[in-house]
This record gives C-alpha cells, structure tokens and sequence, in this order.
C-alpha cells in the first residue's frame, strides 16, 4: 500500500486522493472543457439555426432549415419535431393534434430516450447557459442557500403541471414556461421574457444552488423520467475512485453521484444525470467515462471476477 | 407502537403540507394562466385559427406560421404583451393578412389550431371590418372609397351605396361591410388615409349582435310567412273565417 501523501487520506483502494488541477496549457484546458464546448456549441446551434431561418431565410436544397422553435419545429421541411411535453399537456387538455406534431413528438422522445433524457436539458435548452453561469458565480463567491428544497420538488411540480392542463383547458407549462419564454424571444423577438429568465439566474444564484433545473423544472423532471431507460450513461469504475469529490463539485445533481449506488449499478444511473459530462474531465483519477448501459453492465461481470479486492481476499 | 403512531402523524402533517403547497402554487398557477387567456378577444388571429378556446388550447407556440409568413404580417407575441404568451397575431395597420391563396401559415401549423380544412382562402374569417361612420371620409361627404377599392373581395365584403345629401345635388358615396364575406385581413385598414384609420377589423364578437331567432323578417322572400310573394308562386288559399284572436274589433274585450 502506499503510503499517503501529507494532509491527504488514503481513498478507499488505499492510493492517496489527489484533487484535479487544471492543466496550464491551452490545449489541454480545452481538453478538460470539451464536453462544455460541445455543450455551448449545440445550445448555440440549435439556436442559430431557428433564428437563421426565421429572420435570414437560411435554406439548403431549397428549403428552410430548421423552422419553428424548441416546442414545435421541422428539419429541411419534412422532419417535424415537437416537444413531447407540451404535446403531453395539449392532449391532457382533450385537443386531439395532427399527425405531424404527434410525429415530432414522438421522434423526440425516442431521441432522447437513446441519448439520456436530461441530454435535453444540458444540450439543449437554452436556459442551461444562465443556470451554468449562476452555479459557476456560486461556485467562484461561495454564495450560500437561503433555504432547503427537496429535489423531487420537481415531479410535483410535473404533476401539477399535468393537472392544471386537464383543469385549465391550456397547456398549463407552456403559458408560463421561462424556456418557452426564452427560446421564443430569442428566434422571434423579444418581449419581456428577459424577466423571467433573470429570474430564474438570481433565483440560481442568491437563493438555491441549482434552484430551477435542479429542484423546479417540470420539463427536467419528465425528461427525468425519460431518462431512466436511456443507454447512454457515465460508467463508474469503483476501483478507480479514491472519493475526493470533485465530481461533485462540478456537478449540476451532485445527488446523483451516489458513490455507493454507483459502485452497484457501475454507472450514474438516476434518470436525474443530465449526461453532461462535467464529472468525466474533472476526475483526477479516470474513474468517470460516457459508455453504453449494455456494455457497462456487461463489464460489470467480467470485471468483478478480476476485482483486486477479490483476488486478495481469494 | 410509539414509533408507528409518531410515523403517522408526521406522515400525515406532510401530507397536508404537500397538499397546501402544491394546492398555493396550483391557484396562482391558475391564475397566471386566466389572467393571460383573458387578454385574448382583442387580438387578431392567422387564418384558419379555431375558435378562442380551442386555439388557445392547440397552439403550440412553436412559430412556424410565423416564419412562413411571406409579408412578415404574423408576430409571436412576446411575455407582457396584452395578447396570450407566445402565440400568433398580426396588426392589420402595420401588415395585414394578404391573403395569400395557398395559405402557407395554415400549412405550417403541425398541430391544427390553423383549422387544415380550411382550403380557400376567402372562407377565412380573421375578423370584421367596421367602419367609424363619424371620421369616415366618404361617410363625411368627401369622395374617398379607398377601403372599397383595395379590398381582395371587392363588391362582396366592401360595396359602395349612393346616398342623397340635403345640401348639395351630388350624392354621397358610402362604404358598407358586409360580414359574410368579409375575412378580416386588414388591407382596409392598412390603406384607410385618415390619421387613426375610420375602418378597423375586430374580432367579430365584439361588435357583431345577433337577431335572435324570434324576430321574423315579413318582408323578405326568405321568410316562411310570405311564401306566396314569390314571384311564380301560387297564392295560399285565405281561410274563409280568419284564425287568431280579432279582440281590436271587439271593443277590447276578449
């Protein structure tokens, strides 16, 4: 065994814990941050091209882009896409809808259960960007919570949203929603939707850490729920991890890096984990990679008949 | 036994709590939602749109009308405008509707709150013309009739009647709409010359009345009572003792 470094406990396979430092060169910070790239660049994308299309006419092969927004869109003219969500709440509002929105929903939906619910929320929506900025000021001026909420707030949140659509007769979320607010005044022009969003980055920032997408969103809880089948996951190799935390420093539901659940299942498998991959770079000691669900639970077997600490003890 | 029944009432004190709290947020909730539905009436919906209640429950808000709008007519409205949170409207005296005959705003609609029966472009019923009588020009005696003439269902929706005028021997040349053919796309009113435009499109339920079905119109042909003034048909037989009550006759008694 070796022995610990000063001022560091021994992890739980005994090497030292050492915490992650960020590399001096720029390559290799771009390195660290290519998941938060890649991230920016598709909530960007996503939104160039509606807003391109909308205000330039953006064609290819002569026909539009990606017209609409985030709730309803369609791709080159014949790929429609809807949020299944607010499908979900129109249909609870005893609308029968056409067949194309119904399609869209549906392509979504099966997108996002392939790729990880939440893959929505850190991908994708636009209000990702305010919540990140929130929790990195947090993170810089060490502002602290003004109160407690459970994060499962979020599913009742859901669920009223649910309701209200059959009570109301409207899509209860998406007349107040602060991403539909957003994404719309974005593409096509804005209004006073601002507000709410600047709501929701102080709410983020001076009274719940990761107050909106992490405890409230209704829209985050049901792409939770959709996420729980999802095959792409982040694997854990348990025997790399020496729990130094700092997985949990970055991320946006440290909730769902429950070491010991994610030594049983050998991956983060809360539908919660919006597959974002802040915690894969940031490890220092590898532990956390984006794998298959199959392939994790394959690896899971062969592994544990080469786990170290069974040999020892064999 | 202690524990359980310490279980029980923390368990139903949280119940109570989660049903308070969710029952707090699903009033102002709905509140939200009644205070944005209600600013509806006035606003001016793309062609095809459904009725109020059943639009406001279709439309998804994604836009889509609005980009396939060729004349830039459709806006989505923002949060804090007067008309419900992001869905279609359009302000007739900065663009109206030109009715465009293959309606690329009603095709781009994937839910259907722009009805996709509708097929001809004329049947659309935006809204209703309604002219200010009192700043009218032609209504005031001066010979204008621009609202007639840039109509798309000119003579149909728009047509100009002659009246008489005391104080001189020209007559004067006055627009009427007519509701059954006009389709509320604002051309009109775009193009009406006076400062605040005197002929403006509403929603029809805001100004139109309705007759009632009590009312019987004698003297028109339509009328089930008057049959026999058709030209061409034979003449109802006249009872040879007259039915109803003839108490006029009778001194007032009965």
């Amino acid at each position: 065994m070796n022995t610990p470094s000063a001022g560091r406990r021994p992890g739980p396979t005994g090497r030292p814990t050492h915490l992650f430092v960020l590399p001096a060169t720029l390559g290799g910070k771009l390195w660290v941050w290519r998941y938060l790239l890649l991230r920016r660049l598709t909530q960007f994308g996503v939104l160039t091209l509606f807003f391109g299309t909308a205000h330039f006419g953006w064609t290819l092969l002569g026909r539009p882009v990606l017209a609409g927004n985030l709730s309803g869109s369609e791709f080159l003219g014949f790929l429609p896409m809807a949020d299944p969500f607010a499908v979900a709440q129109i249909l609870l509002t005893r609308h029968w809808l056409e067949s194309k929105v119904l399609l869209g929903a549906g392509l979504i939906l099966a997108l996002y259960t392939l790729v990880g619910g939440r893959v929505f929320c850190a991908w994708v929506c636009p209000v990702n960007m305010m919540t990140d900025g929130a929790s990195w000021l947090r993170r810089r001026f060490g502002v602290k919570d003004t109160f407690y909420l459970d994060r499962r707030t979020r599913y009742s949140v859901l669920a009223l949203a649910l309701v209200l659509s059959v009570l109301t007769g409207v899509a209860a979320f998406e007349w107040i929603s602060p991403i539909g607010m957003f994404h719309r005044e974005l593409i096509y022009g804005v209004g006073l939707g601002w507000t709410a969003v600047l709501g929701v980055f102080l709410f983020d920032l001076f009274v719940l850490k990761h107050g909106w997408c992490g405890h409230l969103c209704p829209l985050g809880a049901f792409y939770a729920l959709v996420g729980r089948v999802a095959p792409v996951r982040v694997r854990f190799d348990k025997a790399r991890c020496t729990h130094c935390g700092e997985c949990t420093q970055v991320c946006p539901e440290p909730h769902v890096l429950n070491l010991k659940q994610a030594a049983a299942a050998g991956m983060i498998a809360s539908g919660e984990c919006t597959n974002c991959g802040r915690c894969t770079p940031v490890c220092p000691e590898g532990a956390l990679h984006f794998d298959l669900r199959a392939r994790i639970r394959r690896g899971l077997k062969t592994v544990s008949d080469s786990d170290p600490s069974r040999r020892r003890a064999a | 036994m202690r524990d359980t029944k310490t279980s029980r009432r923390e368990f139903l004190g949280k119940l109570a709590q989660g049903t308070a709290l969710a029952a707090t947020g699903g009033f102002v909730w709905s509140y939200l939602l009644a205070s944005q539905a209600r600013a509806a009436p006035f606003a001016l919906r793309p062609p095809g749109a459904l009725p109020e209640t059943d639009y406001h429950a279709k439309c998804i808000k994604c836009g889509q009308c609005v980009r396939a709008c060729p004349f830039d007519t459709l806006k989505l409205a923002a949060a804090g405008a007067t008309i419900p949170i992001g869905t279609p409207y359009f302000i007739p005296r900065a663009v109206p509707c030109y009715m465009c005959p293959d309606i690329p705003c009603k095709a781009a609609c994937p839910t259907g709150a722009l009805d996709p029966k509708l097929s001809d472009i004329a049947q659309a019923r935006m809204g209703l013309a309604v002219i200010d009588s009192e700043n009218c020009l032609s209504w005031r005696g001066l010979r204008c009739e621009v609202c007639y003439r840039v109509c798309p269902v000119k003579d149909k929706a728009i047509t100009v009647e002659h009246h008489p005028r005391r104080v001189s021997k020209h007559a004067m040349f006055v627009p009427i709409v007519h509701s059954d053919h006009c389709t509320g796309c604002g051309v009109c009113e775009k193009s009406c010359p006076t400062q605040a435009a005197a002929i403006r499109v509403v929603q029809p339920s805001l100004v139109q009345g309705r007759i009632g079905e009590h009312y019987r119109l004698g003297w028109t042909v339509e009328s089930p009572i008057t049959q026999e003034f058709r030209p061409g048909a034979t003449p109802r037989k006249v009872p040879a003792k007259p039915g109803g009550l003839d108490y006029l006759n009778k001194g007032g008694e009965l």
